[in-house]
């Protein structure tokens, strides 16, 4: 394509498809997203995303202002201002409470060292909380406990009304990255290379107070921790877990209860290294490339964003089952996984990718597959996996991620979306810039149902109309005799008087 | 858009095949009329020879009380125009049919001079010998100087075609009231201002007289008066009468009816209106009026203050004075605002009949189509509220008449009298005594021509024809006494009365009002009316009604069936009808997209397609309300077909099969209408514009559609690259020469339907590199192509946005976008066209494209396309019923039906948006794959 416009006249020659990068044509049949809106409204590289409803959505970034969007018609509710720097960290808080009105909040840390409450209801600011000595880094919100949770140097535990419950001791000056929730009252936090874990204890005196006490710490990683996840329950095995991954590439999943290591995956980007092999000779590979960025899971897969690939690791198999190890042309920042058995990614190429991820026949499909779906290196690893004779029955059946579609429209990092089911996507990006990806065929229904419903509403007049013309109809069948008499008869008279 | 002038001289029988009739017929109002005269052997233009001048002008004459009549000055004003034409004969003709009841001075019972407040007249006149035929409007303006205070003025719009006069009587008549209350509005301003001086001086002259007299009465102590004295005295008395009398006549002049002006017919000038209604209100209300008054006067005179003089007591009314100038009379802005207005009536009124009409029947249909004429029409062309308020009062008064007009057909009597026909014959006046008798029995035989409509009608046209021929010249060929306000206060409206045949028939064929036809109405279309609806099936004219009828049954119906009309409304039904017929009008007018709308048209429908037949040029209106009957029927056509009624959809309006014709006829029109249009009285050939604004218009289709002929004889890929135009996938003319892109850019802007916004989503230029947001607004881009660092970056840009746009490069003629295999656009640009002129083709895609409208309009206003009919209805039903209707329906192929889609979802988008809210532009798109053209 480009050569074809630089050169002009030769016919265009995928300019990706020397890149190991799997690439689509440009016929994409089950990618829905035909529609697109583009959000203005941001100054700077947009980097949050946060639901607040069905429909609505909050945005922030780095120009230290919070938009309120309406997903359905992508019109801009709220523009909050507060914040003089960047923002670090957003949160939804809303309460479970239905007395006070269905109060949907939300909040926001920045750089300036605040954080602040806002009313998405009304879009005012409610509360403003400025005595942190760092930034926060992370919020989370215990939902159960009505508290939240922000990360800065230390950990901070606040109620609803903003009183600062307790706190830790100054942990760490890079502070941290990473807060996540774990059952019994436990908070798990990524500090550096340590994973340190917190429980919240009710005072002793009875009175509404809190405190944090560290539990433990686990220092397996032996790299920063980027990302952590709390994985949902296994509700028929009773088991909790929760993951954490470093800038290495090492993935460990922990026992939620008693905090110990379950399985860690420390190179299952190499596909010529068995997953049970030690970490050390992952030295090969660049820092950077093997970084897991980001984790989401469901209830039986974690979905590791690593360097430019995409790994999916089973936790009870405990074993990657599926890997495209260049999803993308360069870093994946977020990723996510859709009900339908799809992943959707970002990447800071400024592409969105959307994935499926769909079971074969190892055997038969393998050798069709590889290269074209650039399969290979999966389905080898696998292969050399067949040594133990238990995993040969779970062998058979192989998954891969297939493309199934890509989004193309932001001009640079895509930095994190927001799935909105039905309503679509919404997709934010270093360009400043909101996109709201929608079903074109769903849309034009939907638009349709309005101008239908707008016809009804304008029905009133036609509706006169309707009536005027029936009026007319009757009026004509039955006095049609009598007004040409009356006409008749007027001229006559008048024809005498004159 | 709808029909290209240029084709309409060349539709002489023998042109039309056979193969044309076996075709099915386009709808009357499409088609192009048979010239009426071909039977004569002569061409339209050779009759019109004889005449003096070389094109229509405007004459204002006056009746000099001094001169007689004599001309003021002709609009445009250039000697030439009027040639060897005698002005000063034709003044005096004009002005000597008067027929205003103008009468100033002192009635009798009236102690004061009374000054009335007329009607304008406006009158037809033609003058065979000189081959002049004239609009005459008379008007009568206020000078306190002239002879009972008034002087008689006219304007006239001369031309040779008798026709247009006749036809375009309506309008004229309404451009020309215009102009005459812009004139009176500033005349009567300048006369109470003149009647203010007055006063002053007088007022002045009575402190003067009264003081010599005190004088001479104090210096006279002998008791008896002096003759001086009584003289004096004498003159005090009659000063002060005749103050009077001036505060009288100011009262009056200031008691105008204003009201009149506030009726939304006579709004010319929007900036003054605020102000005289200020005024008016200022005026109405004597007691307030004083400083209001002062306000006024500062405000529209200028004067600071004015210093009384003193007045002799015998003012000579003389000749030696010199009367005032018609600048003089009025005030200086009016004046100006009158001279505009009657330029503008010029430049809309010139050129050829033909021309005229085509003009006025499209702007007409493509008001007709408010929901879909954003798409590929100059909205702002259409948006005035002048044309608008007067199309509507006249499609009011049209439906009124016609519906009467139904009415009285039907009954069995076959007396139609009218009040207002009988009036207006009465006023009739004959003009010149020698032929008072003729006239008069002439006017006798108009009115028996309404009064006897059906019977004598061809005795009356062989009778009357002589006397056109007749030695005397003028025949006045109709007058209309009352302004349409008037028409419609009175209940029964006044008909026009045309004493001549000519005029009459004519009158007939325009407006439908006058009942001659009734006749052939009844025998070749009955009114739908009429038949009882058990016949209705049965009856043969009826197949094409199906739709309505089945409309009106069918259950499927979108809005709820309305209640039977209550018994009290029965009671004065008689009464409310043509009140109740122009509320209906006026609701089709504001609600366009009305399922139910065809449901008002229906009674009038039949008559009107008779009229339609029968006379081949119309003027716009009643071309409009057959269409209105014809696209009013699209909704039901819908409502119906939504459910996929077996009847096929009406084939006539939505297939283009006569496109083939049409083109060839198209080029022998291009090259024949030079040698017409060198025959034709009228200098300028070019479609006379309705709008000012049109012209710089013109000129743009003609260039574009140039380019655009070009464009498609040049690249062969031309096809794909208009498919991509019209379903909304961005195109990107890439070049490096500027005016390379920029024209081709023009060329293909013809082809891009306006979004929701009303600019054209076209940049004609553009050197930055593109993004998302560039093809979210624009449709078409002109790009730089540059070797620089900052080229590669546009480049750069563009491949990695290329599934959203198509990219035609101009440099390497290559063409880089999605397959198209559908029929439209091979249609709508074939490369072996015969048409040769730009605006022709232009108009030629025009017509398709407008095609293509009303397939999107029918597509995304069918309910049961869209929606589920019951709830239960899963969506592939729907679905694969959408399917069906694109297909089988409208017979769209491939990827027309992505174009036919696109349009619908324009029209949706524009429907749905709310007024004030300007919507965010969307971007859609298709992941289908692209190729690659080359020469």
């Amino acid at each position: 394509m480009l050569r074809w416009l630089i050169g002009g006249g030769r016919e265009p020659q995928g300019l990706a498809e020397k890149s190991s990068v799997q690439t689509i044509g440009e016929e994409q049949i089950q990618n829905p997203y035909t529609e697109l809106l583009v959000l203005k409204g941001h100054q700077d590289i947009v980097r949050f995303l946060v639901q607040v409803d069905d429909c609505r959505f909050a945005s922030a970034g780095d120009d230290g202002v919070i938009f309120l969007w309406n997903v359905q018609t992508g019109e801009k509710l709220f523009e909050l201002h507060g914040h003089t720097h960047k923002i670090t960290a957003i949160a939804p808080f809303s309460s479970s409470d239905a007395s006070e009105e269905n109060k949907h909040l939300i909040l926001t840390a920045s750089a300036d060292r605040t954080v602040i409450v806002w009313d998405c209801t009304s879009g005012t600011q409610v509360q403003k909380v400025s005595c942190f000595h760092s930034t926060v880094k992370c919020l989370t919100v215990l939902q159960r406990l009505d508290v939240w949770l922000s990360g800065g140097n230390d950990v901070c535990v606040w109620n609803r009304k903003l009183d600062l419950l307790c706190k830790t001791s100054h942990l760490t000056d890079a502070g941290i990255s990473a807060l996540v929730e774990l059952p019994k009252n436990c908070v798990a936090a990524a500090v550096g290379k340590e994973l340190i874990i917190f429980r919240l204890t009710a005072s002793n005196d009875g009175s509404e107070g809190w405190n944090i006490v560290e539990v433990k710490r686990l220092v397996d990683h032996q790299d920063n921790i980027l990302s952590l996840v709390s994985v949902n329950v296994f509700f028929l095995l009773l088991d909790v877990t929760f993951v954490t991954g470093s800038h290495v590439g090492e993935l460990i999943v922990w026992d939620a209860l008693d905090w110990t290591k379950q399985a860690s995956e420390c190179n299952f980007w190499d596909s010529s290294v068995h997953p049970d092999v030690q970490p050390e000779i992952k030295l090969s590979q660049s820092p950077n490339e093997t970084s897991v960025q980001h984790l989401t899971s469901d209830e039986e897969c974690v979905f590791a964003a690593v360097g430019k690939g995409i790994y999916v690791y089973n936790l009870q198999m405990k074993r990657v089952i599926a890997c495209q190890r260049t999803a993308h042309d360069s870093s994946v920042l977020h990723i996510e996984k859709l009900p339908n058995r799809q992943v959707i990614s970002c990447s800071e190429d400024g592409s969105v990718r959307i994935w499926e991820l769909r079971e074969k026949q190892q055997l038969t499909a393998e050798p069709a597959s590889t290269g074209f779906f650039n399969m290979w290196g999966f389905g080898r690893a696998s292969k050399q996996a067949n040594q133990a004779a238990k995993k040969m029955q779970e062998n058979t059946l192989m998954y891969f991620l297939e493309l199934v579609g890509d989004l193309i429209g932001h001009s640079s990092a895509v930095q994190m979306f927001l799935y909105f089911g039905e309503l679509g996507l919404a997709t934010c990006s270093a360009d400043h810039l909101i996109i709201l990806w929608k079903d074109g065929e769903r849309e034009s229904r939907l638009r349709s149902l309005t101008l239908f419903q707008k016809l009804a509403q304008n029905g009133k007049l036609h509706l006169l109309v309707a009536q005027i013309y029936v009026f007319k109809k009757t009026q004509n069948q039955s006095q049609k005799k009598q007004s040409s008499n009356r006409t008749f008869a007027c001229a006559v008279t008048i024809l005498h008087q004159g | 858009m709808i029909s290209a002038p240029d084709v309409v001289a060349f539709t002489r029988e023998e042109q039309l095949d056979d193969a044309l009739y076996s075709e099915p017929p386009l709808p009357e109002e499409y088609s192009v009329p048979l010239f009426p005269f071909s039977s004569h052997g002569a061409n339209p233009w050779a009759k019109v020879a004889s005449s003096k001048f070389t094109r229509d002008f405007i004459l204002i004459s006056e009746f000099s009380e001094q001169v007689g009549p004599q001309p003021l000055l002709t609009i445009p004003d250039d000697a030439k125009v009027s040639g060897t034409f005698d002005l000063n004969y034709f003044s005096l003709r004009i002005m000597s049919v008067d027929y205003q009841a103008s009468f100033v001075g002192h009635p009798p019972g009236s102690a004061y001079p009374k000054l009335n407040f007329v009607e304008d007249s406006k009158v037809v006149l033609g003058d065979s010998k000189e081959g002049a035929f004239a609009y005459v409007h008379h008007l009568t303006l206020y000078d306190l100087e002239a002879r009972g205070f008034v002087r008689p003025f006219c304007m006239a719009y001369i031309s040779a075609d008798e026709h247009k006069i006749m036809q375009q009587f309506q309008e004229l008549s309404a451009e020309f009231s215009k102009a005459s209350e812009c004139l009176k509005t500033g005349n009567r301003k300048a006369f109470a201002n003149e009647l203010e001086k007055k006063l002053k001086d007088l007022d002045y002259t009575r402190t003067v007289l009264h003081n010599e007299t005190e004088i001479q009465k104090k210096a006279n102590d002998k008791g008896y008066y002096t003759t001086q004295a009584i003289e004096k005295a004498n003159e005090l008395a009659s000063v002060e009468k005749s103050i009077i009398e001036h505060q009288d006549l100011l009262k009056q002049i200031r008691s105008y009816p204003y009201r009149k002006l506030k009726e939304s017919d006579f709004h010319p000038y929007e900036p003054e209106c605020a102000l005289e209604q200020a005024d008016a209100g200022s005026e109405q209300d004597p007691a307030a009026s004083d400083l209001a008054e002062a306000g006024e006067m500062q405000l529209y005179n200028h004067m600071p203050s004015y210093t009384p003089k003193l007045i002799k007591a015998k003012s000579a009314k003389c000749f030696d004075k010199k009367l005032k100038t018609l600048e003089e009379l009025c005030d200086v802005y009016f004046f100006t605002q009158t001279l505009d207005q009657l330029y503008q009536i010029e430049r809309t009124f010139r050129g050829d009949m033909c021309y005229l009409l085509t003009e006025q029947i499209s702007r007409a249909l493509l008001k007709q189509q408010r929901v879909t004429n954003f798409l590929f029409e100059d909205v702002s062309l259409l948006d005035e509220k002048q044309p608008e308020n007067q199309y509507r009062g006249c499609q009011g008064l049209g439906h009124d008449d016609i519906d009467r007009k139904c009415l009285e057909e039907s009954s069995a009597p076959k007396v139609v009298i009218s009040l207002g026909s009988y009036k207006s014959s009465v006023e009739c006046v004959p003009i010149k005594m020698e032929q008072e008798m003729k006239d008069s029995q002439e006017s006798r035989m108009s009115e028996s021509v309404t009064f006897e409509q059906q019977d004598n009608l061809d005795y009356l046209d062989a009778d009357l024809k002589g006397s056109i021929s007749s030695g005397e010249s003028i025949e006045v060929l109709g007058t209309e006494k009352s302004a349409s306000g008037l028409t419609k206060s009175e209940s029964q409206a006044s008909l026009p009365v045309s004493p001549s045949p000519q005029a009459g028939r004519s009158k007939v064929g325009s407006r439908r009002t006058v009942s001659e036809d009734s006749i052939e109405v009844l025998s070749t279309c009955p009114s739908e009316a009429l038949i009882p609806e058990d016949f209705k099936a049965s009856y043969p004219s009826a197949i094409n009604e199906e739709p309505y009828a089945d409309d009106e049954d069918g259950g499927l119906r979108f809005a709820p069936k309305p209640a039977p009309a209550g018994a009290e409304q029965r009671e004065d039904a008689a009464n409310q009808e043509a009140l109740v017929q122009v509320d209906s009008a006026c609701c089709i007018g504001k609600e366009s997209p009305g399922f139910l709308e065809p449901l008002a048209e229906l009674g009038q429908k039949p008559c009107d397609e008779d009229g339609v037949v029968r006379i081949p040029p119309q003027p716009y209106r009643e071309a409009e309300q057959g269409l209105h009957g014809a696209f009013g029927g699209f909704p039901s056509h819908e409502g119906v077909s939504g459910g996929l009624l077996p009847y096929e959809l009406d084939s006539r309006y939505l297939t283009g099969s006569r496109e083939v014709s049409k083109s060839s006829l198209d080029e022998c029109s291009d090259s024949t209408s030079y040698i017409s249009s060198a025959a034709s009285t009228c200098s300028d050939r070019t479609p006379s514009p309705a709008h000012p604004g049109c012209r710089a218009g013109d000129r743009h289709r003609k260039r574009a559609g140039q380019g655009a002929l070009r464009f498609i004889r040049q690249y062969p890929f031309a096809h794909p690259a208009i498919y991509s135009l019209l379903s909304g996938r961005t195109l990107v003319v890439l070049g490096e020469e500027e005016a390379v892109v920029r024209k081709l850019v023009t060329a293909l802007s013809i082809f891009v339907p306006n979004g929701a916004v009303y600019a054209k989503p076209v940049k004609h230029w553009v050197t930055s590199p593109l993004h998302l947001l560039d093809f979210q607004k624009w449709k078409l881009i002109g790009l730089q192509r540059t070797g620089s660092p900052g080229g590669v970056n546009v480049l750069h840009a563009l491949s990695r946005y290329s599934r959203y746009v198509s990219i035609l490069d101009t440099d390497s003629k290559t063409l880089r976008c999605p397959l198209y295999k559908g029929t439209v656009v091979s249609r709508l640009a074939d490369h072996r066209t015969q048409i040769k002129r730009g605006s022709t083709y232009y108009m030629h895609v025009q017509s398709i494209l407008t095609q293509l409208c009303s397939k999107a309009f029918l597509f995304a206003f069918c309910h049961h396309l869209h929606l589920p009919i019951s709830e239960r209805e899963p969506e592939e039903s729907v679905v694969n019923r959408r399917m069906n209707f694109l297909k089988l329906q409208l017979g769209l192929a491939n990827e027309d039906i992505k174009i036919v889609q696109y349009l619908a979802e324009l029209l949706k988008l524009q429907y749905i948006q709310e007024p004030g809210q300007g919507g965010s532009p969307l971007l859609r798109f298709d992941y289908v794959p692209s190729y690659l053209y080359k020469i």
